[in-house]
């Protein structure tokens, strides 16, 4: 990220971002970028929100209304009406990743960085934010280039994932693509009628038993494997499960010792 | 430009929150200043006249150096400048994300905060003295000038002393041993713990013309119309501070380049 973004200069290969060399342009760059590192702020920690965002007009030389309308379109989707005038240092973490997010975006940036942007943030935070990202996403085009931890963003919100295990590329793919390299299988959740032995049944393996629920794994066509559990057992209840993000993924480094991922 | 002078009023404001702290400051800077008067002018009724000083000299210079002490914050031997803390910490990654120069915007805000100092510390302690002793005020438009043109380039000398002392975090991780040697050596070599003219005259000489100097000891004596200034004169002085002020700075811009290229940046 800091590579991409030009603060560090790599030390062997090649980097170019909307068409530039970060770390020779960086200053020149970050006209045409936002960032957002989820651990750092770039907003004055004395001063109200609004001072930090109304400097970015400055720093990014924007025209006064076009700021103006900017801004207010921002304080609407990210709820900033609130604590506009709150200094930073008493703002809470999601008020504060608003804040930067917005100071992010003032000057229009065809490409949004955000490292780690959900990191500490409240289930309904990290929803706002991911609404957010998908609607200037699709509404302005912005291209978002996000590395997380947290699969939940993954699932939301990506297009095209990027696994890293110990820096080497170990997955660039869709969501789908990603589901299918792993072979995790499907799981049917039986709810049976009365507690019974485990279910036996071609194209599926009973892994688990607990009073009238059973798990099976899926090696064959779902639909037929229902079939065949119908025709034998008196069943109350049924549910399939896809394999999670997070099983997809902890099982792509599997094998690997368990490093810094990225996804 | 546009973007420095708004950098410049954020400082300023920036500093003007902590009011409760800016009275103890002023207050405690005008106690120190009597203290180190009433010593000086206890060495000066055994002798009336040192090196070209007198009594009433001394103790202008004192509260010079009190006025200014908080500006240029050359006594300091924590990291004075919050750049010093982000390199430690890694929050300067943030700083290079902005499409200005390091130096420029860290230079910008230290002036806003430098000015509110100035104007709300440094000059009621300076009152403070002139209330209680026999402090020296300028004797003409053109001297009031010059004194704070002083002032001005003493602390922008102070700024790039602090940003070298900050940058050198890049290479060291952590500056802090260098701010506290700095904070232990800046104030005698400035004349701010007693006046160069106090001084060995041979050492003084060479202590006048380092950077140091210009943030005490070449303002004081600009105040008092010293002809021990280099030159002879006010202009010989300013030249001096201006010479140290852009020497600092053009080296603070070419190690910025240095540091900014083989960046180690902590705490991920």
């Amino acid at each position: 990220m800091k590579m991409l973004t030009g603060i560090l200069t790599p030390t062997s290969g090649s980097v170019r971002v909307v068409g530039r060399d970060p770390s020779r342009q960086r200053t020149r760059l970050a006209r045409d970028i936002g960032v957002v590192f989820g651990q750092r702020t770039t907003l004055w920690w004395d001063l109200p929100l609004r001072d930090s965002l109304s400097l970015t007009r400055h720093l990014y030389r924007v025209p006064a209304d076009v700021h103006a309308e900017r801004l207010a379109e921002l304080t609407e989707l990210l709820e900033l009406e609130p604590f506009l005038d709150t200094p930073v240092r008493q703002l809470s973490l999601g008020q504060r990743m608003r804040g930067d997010l917005t100071a992010a975006l003032l000057h229009a940036p065809p490409l949004l960085v955000l490292d780690e942007p959900t990191i500490g943030l409240d289930v309904v935070s990290k929803s706002t934010i991911r609404e957010f990202l998908l609607r200037i996403n699709r509404e302005r085009g912005t291209t978002i280039l996000i590395t997380t931890h947290d699969l939940g963003d993954v699932e939301r919100l990506c297009d095209r994932v990027i696994v890293i295990d110990k820096g080497r590329l170990a997955f660039d793919g869709g969501l789908p693509e990603l589901r299918a390299t792993v072979p995790t299988p499907r799981v049917l959740v039986v709810d049976l009628a009365a507690p019974a032995p485990a279910i036996e049944v071609e194209g599926a393996v009973t892994v688990r038993v607990d009073g009238p629920r059973q798990w099976l794994e899926l090696a064959d066509n779902p639909a037929r494997v229902i079939s065949r559990v119908t025709a034998g057992h008196e069943v109350a209840d049924l549910t399939l499960r896809e394999p999670d993000i997070e099983g997809v993924v902890s099982a792509l480094y599997r094998g690997a010792a368990p490093n810094e991922s990225r996804v | 430009m546009r973007v420095h002078a708004a950098v410049y009023a954020r400082g300023l404001r920036r500093h003007s929150t902590y009011r409760a702290a800016l009275v103890a400051g002023a207050l405690t800077n005008a106690v120190f200043g009597a203290i180190n008067a009433m010593v000086l002018l206890a060495v000066f009724a055994a002798r009336p006249e040192i090196n070209g000083y007198d009594a009433s000299d001394a103790v202008t210079q004192v509260f010079v150096g009190q006025a200014l002490i908080a500006v240029t914050m050359i006594v300091n031997t924590a990291p004075s400048l919050d750049l010093a803390e982000r390199v430690r910490g890694g929050e300067v990654a943030t700083d290079l994300l902005r499409p200005v120069s390091l130096l420029g915007w860290w230079m910008a805000e230290d002036l806003g905060r430098a000015t509110f100092t100035f104007l709300f510390r440094g000059v009621p302690t300076f009152c403070v003295g002139l209330l209680l002793f026999d402090v020296v005020l300028p004797g003409s438009p053109v001297q009031v000038v010059a004194v704070l043109l002083s002032a001005v380039l003493a602390t922008v000398i102070g700024f790039a002393l602090r940003y070298l002392c900050s940058l050198s975090g890049f290479w060291l991780l952590d500056s802090r041993g260098l701010w506290t040697a700095s904070g232990l050596v800046a104030p005698v070599a400035a004349g701010m713990l007693l006046p160069l003219a106090l001084f060995p005259p041979a050492l003084a000489d060479v202590l006048r013309y380092l950077p140091w100097a210009s943030m005490v000891q070449i303002p004081a004596e600009i105040l008092l119309g010293k002809d021990s200034l280099p030159g002879g004169g006010a202009f010989g002085g300013l030249a001096l501070q201006a010479g140290w002020a852009v020497a600092l700075l053009v080296f603070a811009a070419w190690l910025t380049g240095r540091a900014t290229r083989r960046v180690v940046i902590q705490g991920g």
